[in-house]
């Protein structure tokens, strides 16, 4: 117990190391690479006078210690700059379109692990067999397909030829005025559940299936395939043998003694799909209209909004060193193997 | 100092049966034999892509605009996009972005990547601290989220997109050529070496190094299918190629306001994309099973 203690504590300390790091390089990226900082953070129409004025309020003009200084208490102040676009502070417009992105993100991986971790047992389970090959057919598809096509083929497949799906957005609009959701947390699904408005609820489903779908493709073929290499090097071992032996059930084998075992690896994957799904959101949510941070970031990318990206990129990031943490600490858990390395 | 004449050293020489075994399996295994000769011909494409193309100037990007919105016809055999561009002409030639760029981008990353690898493995101490610190930052990013705010810092265009890529694939090299030099360093032809003098300088770029090609291929070969899709990404939101310039992931882009009805525009190219991807990845399976690089980590 102690000793996940101490690894908890020292890990703790490493990200906050990590994330020091990290405000250097984006620091580094949005005061000293760009030759006019002042005139990107101000926007293209500026002034001359203003970007004086935001030369001397970013500190530009003094040495870099001192500008990273300024830099830093103004994160720690919770101030990411003022969006070019919309002229309100980067951290409100962040936290506006969070729950978007969120809701699609925690749905998206669910789907992931939903699908991926059962489709690499069986995978395992029947090696080199036909539902082996079905499995590594579809997660070396999935792993290949770049998210803003698949997206696309999704959007063509089931919207125009089959018409079971919405085509984009979260929620029909004549459903705004009819049967209107109570803006409790801006998560839809969990807002019209609690409101038990049940025809908004069936509707933001409809409109979750693919966008989600299609984030979770790339995650799918990850987790299936280390669920399945771990899977098989666990199904070799001795206690399975001995289980085997008892006469205990090939489905209890399977999913209790050797997932549990399993697990660890798959784990660490589901954690890097993190990663992955972050970015991956950006391109989901521009294919299917989607109002969360990645719209905004992409058209923050494209109109050179500048505080807007650089705000982005540090909540991105601080997000996966959390997630990463997190990870870590479920897999000590786990596997108390790892916190004595 | 005298030079000292070096022997060919047990490694070297299995080095060499092992990429002698790589070729046979790849040879032998239908999937592999198939995804290389695709990646050969993409690649051949991409090189002769001006002779290749049935339309080389509007595969650059000239318009057409009476053939505008022409779908898919003997003629025309993936349709013509808004602006009349016969879109197999597009696809030949955005195949020079879309994958040239990329392997560049790898080769660069190994370039800076694995020296700092090596340098961190065999020395030890210090140095690798510092640079496996370093490494550290740069992989606390999502990869393409820092190569998104590296693209914009440096401004939009291929070039700055591939130095953006380059910036945040390197890390992963490091990581694996120090595991590997690690491992190395303890062998008896590195400790022979350096008995007998030869400078640490030398042992890194003539013993140590040439060992560390056949994980870095292995590798690269996987990395490949990735920095593609970060390539195309990248494109796709206005990050690398600029148009009128032909570039895979900016022709998805351009062609999905008509996906519904002119769904041609979008699917060659992704298409494209999808394909070359694929058989990276069924190469580097294949690759990654006769010699697992991970086994460094």
């Amino acid at each position: 117990m102690l000793q996940k203690l101490e690894f908890v504590i020292r890990r703790l300390f490493t990200s906050v190391f990590v994330l020091i790091g990290v405000s250097l390089i984006t620091f580094f990226l949005a005061r000293v690479v760009p030759s006019n900082a002042a005139a990107l953070y101000i926007g293209p129409k500026a002034r001359p006078e203003d970007i004086e004025r935001v030369r001397k309020q970013l500190g530009l003009d003094r040495p870099l210690p001192v500008q990273y200084a300024i830099y830093m208490a103004d994160l720690l102040h919770g101030d990411l700059g003022a969006s070019i676009g919309t002229k309100r502070p980067v951290l409100a417009e962040i936290i506006d379109r969070a729950p978007a992105s969120l809701e699609l993100l925690f749905i998206g991986m669910l789907f992931a692990i939903l699908f991926g971790i059962p489709l690499g047992v069986l995978s395992a389970r029947w090696q080199g067999k036909p539902p082996d090959v079905a499995v590594r057919s579809l997660s070396i598809v999935g792993v290949s397909m770049p998210a803003f096509y698949l997206g696309l083929l999704l959007q063509i497949l089931f919207f125009r030829n089959l018409d079971w799906l919405p085509l984009a957005g979260r929620v029909s609009n004549d459903l705004r005025f009819t049967n209107p959701i109570l803006p409790l947390t801006n998560f839809l699904l969990f807002d019209s559940f609690i409101t038990q408005n049940w025809l908004a609820f069936k509707d933001v489903t409809y409109h979750l299936v693919l966008p989600a779908l299609t984030l979770a493709a790339f995650p799918i073929g990850l987790i299936a395939r280390m669920t399945r290499a771990a899977m098989l090097e666990v199904l070799e071992q001795d206690y399975i043998r001995t289980a085997r032996a008892y006469g205990i059930k090939d489905v209890v084998i399977t999913y209790l003694y050797a997932l549990k075992n399993a697990f660890s690896p798959t784990l660490t994957v589901i954690g890097l799909t993190f990663a992955y799904a972050l970015t991956g959101t950006f391109f989901v949510e521009i294919i299917f209209n989607w109002p969360g941070l990645g719209l905004f970031t992409v058209r923050s990318l494209l109109n050179l909004d500048y505080p807007a990206i650089m705000g982005m990129t540090l909540f991105g990031a601080t997000a996966y060193v959390i997630i990463n943490l997190i990870v870590d600490v479920l897999q000590a858990w786990i596997d108390p193997r790892i916190s004595l390395k | 100092m005298t030079a000292i004449p070096v022997l060919p050293t047990e490694p070297e020489i299995q080095s060499a049966r092992t990429f002698r075994h790589v070729l046979s399996v790849i040879v032998r295994d239908p999937l592999s034999l198939i995804s290389t000769i695709v990646i050969i011909l993409f690649i051949l494409i991409a090189i002769f892509a001006w002779q290749v193309a049935p339309y080389p100037l509007e595969g650059a990007g000239k318009t057409n605009v009476s053939h505008s919105m022409l779908p898919p016809s003997p003629g025309h055999p993936f349709g013509a996009d808004r602006l009349g561009r016969d879109m197999l002409s597009r696809v030949i030639m955005g195949a020079r972005p879309a994958l040239i760029v990329p392997i560049g981008v790898v080769l660069f990353a190994v370039l800076i990547g694995a020296p700092l690898g090596a340098i961190a493995g065999y020395k030890g101490g210090w140095v690798d601290e510092t640079i496996m610190r370093i490494t550290d930052l740069f992989l606390a990013f999502p990869s393409l989220l820092l190569a998104m705010a590296i693209a914009s810092a440096l401004g939009r265009g291929l070039q700055n997109a591939a130095i953006a890529l380059v910036v945040s694939w390197w890390p992963w090299y490091t990581r694996l050529v120090r595991g590997v030099t690690i491992s190395l360093r303890e062998r008896y032809f590195i400790e022979a070496a350096q008995a007998t003098g030869v400078r640490d300088s030398v042992i890194i770029l003539r013993h140590i190094l040439p060992n560390t090609i056949s994980p870095i291929l292995v590798q690269a070969t996987v990395d490949l299918g990735l920095v593609i899709l970060a390539m195309g990404g990248l494109a796709f939101l206005g990050l690398g190629t600029q148009p009128p310039s032909p570039d895979w992931g900016l022709m998805v882009s351009e062609g999905r306001d008509f996906i519904l009805k002119q769904w041609w525009i979008s699917t060659f190219p992704g298409l494209a994309i999808f394909i070359v991807v694929l058989a990276f990845n069924l190469l580097g399976d294949t690759l990654r099973d006769i010699f697992d690089p991970r086994q460094y980590r």
